[in-house]
């Protein structure tokens, strides 16, 4: 494997100070998807409006007459975000405003599944939005229904032990790529500032642009609060979730190449959706993420 | 020209802004003339489209957010498809026009001009405007979007599959200059801007969402009102005047027809040629059936001479009757209205004929207070 040098701007001291997400928004303690949006709005800052379909961002974005975002937040039905956001974009272009970014922001049960025919549909028109999924992998909002993000292995309310999910998850982003569109990215609250670089890249771009970030969420994972951000970072040097970038659905990059995987166990113990996972199941897990690794990196042209 | 050429060329004469459609038969040439406009240069919005529906009229309320002036067309399937977004659209008070044409719901899967798709969308907040020839639509359309834009009330247009859609009839056509005198122009400005941060349509509680939803049925009253002074400046502009319903017959005629669409123009035509002729029968059209024009229909239908409405639903709401049956029993309550209800069914599209009506006027005349409320046309 080649040496890709970590992300320059991973450190925390290099992030914008500005915040343009306040306190006393309406989110559980620990929770990953407040990190996400708040690392994000240091980019988008006064140049986009947030379309939020149902999702625990609907919640935390503030009920009325609160909101926690320094912007224009519009609110939508679940499946609609995608559309709803094209059509805020060609709206606004219609009305004169060719400057304001559109950004979606969804859940994964808003990309992954409600959501994702309208996501294809987009997507294939090349419209001119931002659609952010974070991926807490499964209906959180609601209390850990199972979605088509969640991993195989895992309990939810709706896949309880012993009979855990018993599908991988959906790869959203080779359906992305398929798509061809101008940019793809994957990124997560651990590395902040690969997630800041990956927002800045998909602003100076036009055209239809996902990322996909991991967003760990104690209540629905039953890990600690604390562990928040050590378990999005375990996510990535486990290579369960790799950072990466794809252009035009074909030229991928590695953003962080952790060249020895930490055992899988790591990611795991912490988390009580994967308690009855067997030894011979993580094996399992291990081929497949292994398998997906080296699949990236022959895409990625570092094997 | 074709009811669907008609609406497509109201929709460049209204300079709509953003056009967001899936095509359906029997709607499908409508979507199709406005791309062949678009792809010429001759219609100058935009026009996208889309991979459903559902999506469809998403991208409209998105559009609408914004402050464009939007456009879409559907049928049926689609049009319940949909059925999520009319509520939000109905909630949001945004100013859409929709046109539907009438096609029946499956399953079995049907072509014919059955209403239920569209009287099932009856308690979603849009207005519904119900045509019966093609200039019809065409100006319907055209004032549609005034009213929209005036009322703050999305507004769909119905008519008939293929009777209206794919007919040909003669239309005067309104001029570009007579349309922008009509319409104010497309509006100019967003309606946000992320520097001045706020949410639109967030979670709430119960007494706010309550608010809003008695303030869209104050709202909806105030549609005939607004609709009759458009009406007037509409006849003032282009020479034709549409009433809030349409009323024909002698002042005391027995026997009054109820309908809507493409088969209340039929029954017209036919009123000449029934037992007792133009003498004693008479016609209501129901154009504006959301909100229904409360006065105008009761004192239209509550006068002494009249012995028997026929109502004619070619819809049905199962178990209950004919909706448009339901709707008029509900005005007439508690008026001085003395006559009999009839329902003459044609759910499911069936075409009325002179025969079929004149054996429905034979059942009412055998059985006045009959086992069976329903005539079914189906059984004649």
């Amino acid at each position: 494997m080649g040496n890709v040098p970590v992300f320059k701007e991973t450190l925390l001291g290099n992030l914008p100070q500005e915040e343009y997400m306040l306190s006393g928004h309406n989110a559980c303690p620990g929770c990953g998807a407040v990190l996400a949006v708040r690392y994000m709005m240091k980019v988008l800052q006064d140049k986009a409006v947030i379309v939020i379909p149902a999702s625990c961002w609907s919640i935390i974005s503030g009920v009325n007459p609160l909101r926690s975002l320094e912007t224009v937040v519009l609110h939508c039905p679940f499946p609609a975000a995608a559309a709803v956001g094209s059509g805020i974009r060609k709206g606004l272009q219609a009305v004169g405003d060719l400057q304001t970014q559109v950004v979606v922001l969804a859940g994964d049960g808003g990309t992954f599944d409600i959501g994702l025919q309208g996501l294809s549909g987009a997507a294939e028109r090349n419209e001119d939005i931002i659609f952010v999924c974070y991926d807490n992998e499964a209906y959180m909002n609601t209390g850990m229904q199972k979605s088509s993000a969640t991993p195989y292995g895992s309990a939810s309310t709706t896949t309880p032990a012993p009979r855990v999910k018993q599908n991988p998850k959906k790869d959203i982003m080779k359906i992305m790529a398929a798509h061809q569109i101008p940019y793809a990215a994957t990124a997560t609250i651990a590395f902040p500032g690969d997630l800041i670089a990956k927002v800045r890249r998909a602003m100076e771009i036009r055209g239809f642009r996902f990322l996909h970030i991991l967003a760990p969420c104690p209540q629905g994972w039953g890990s600690p609060v604390e562990k928040t951000v050590e378990l999005s970072r375990l996510a990535v040097l486990t290579h369960v979730f790799p950072l990466f970038e794809i252009q035009d659905g074909k030229q991928y990059r590695l953003t962080y190449h952790p060249e020895d995987p930490l055992p899988l166990e790591e990611y795991f113990r912490p988390q009580r959706r994967f308690a009855s996972l067997e030894p011979e199941q993580v094996e399992l897990v291990r081929e497949n993420v292994a398998y997906s690794w080296e699949e990236l990196c022959r895409k990625a042209g570092i094997l | 020209m074709n009811g669907n050429q008609a609406a497509a060329l109201a929709v460049k004469l209204s300079r709509v802004q953003v056009v967001c459609a899936y095509p359906i038969t029997p709607q499908t040439s409508l979507v199709e003339n406005i791309a062949e406009m678009w792809a010429t240069g001759t219609f100058p919005g935009e026009y996208i489209s889309v991979e459903s529906e559902y999506s469809a009229l998403s991208y409209l309320v998105g559009a609408a957010y914004a402050g464009a002036r939007t456009f879409t067309a559907t049928s049926c399937q689609g049009l319940a498809y949909m059925h999520e977004l009319l509520h939000w659209a109905g909630g949001a008070r945004l100013p859409i026009v929709m046109v539907n044409v009438n096609r029946t719901l499956g399953a079995p899967w049907s072509l014919e001009p059955d209403q239920r798709d569209s009287l099932s969308q009856r308690d979603t907040g849009w207005i519904q405007l119900y045509c019966c020839d093609v200039q019809e639509i065409m100006d319907t359309v055209l004032l549609s979007f005034r009213l929209v834009e005036e009322a703050k009330i999305p507004c769909m247009v119905v008519y008939d599959g293929f009777s209206l859609s794919h007919t040909y009839e003669v239309v005067e056509l309104p001029l570009q200059e007579q349309a922008d005198l009509f319409l104010s122009p497309p509006p100019q400005e967003a309606l946000f801007h992320p520097s001045r941060p706020q949410t639109i349509q967030p979670v709430t509680d119960y007494r706010y969402m309550a608010r809003v939803i008695q303030a869209g049925h104050r709202a909806m009253l105030q549609v005939p009102a607004a609709l009759e002074e458009i009406n007037r400046s509409f006849a003032g502009i282009f020479g034709r005047d549409y009433p809030l319903a349409e009323k024909t017959g002698p002042e005391n005629a027995e026997t009054i027809f109820v309908a809507a669409g493409a088969v209340a123009q039929t029954v017209k035509s036919f009123l000449p040629l029934l037992d007792g002729g133009v003498e004693k029968n008479g016609l209501l059209r129901l154009r504006l059936f959301k909100p229904l024009p409360e006065e105008e229909i009761v004192s239209f239908l509550s006068r002494e001479s009249i012995k028997s409405l026929v109502v004619i639903d070619r819809n049905l709401s199962m178990g209950t009757g004919g909706i448009f049956a339901q709707e008029i029993r509900a005005l007439l309550q508690g008026t001085s209205f003395q006559g009999e209800i009839f329902e003459l069914n044609l759910a499911g599209g069936i075409d009325l004929t002179l025969e079929l009506l004149r054996k429905s006027m034979e059942k009412i005349g055998a059985s006045p207070a009959g086992d069976e409320k329903i005539i079914w046309g189906v059984d004649l």
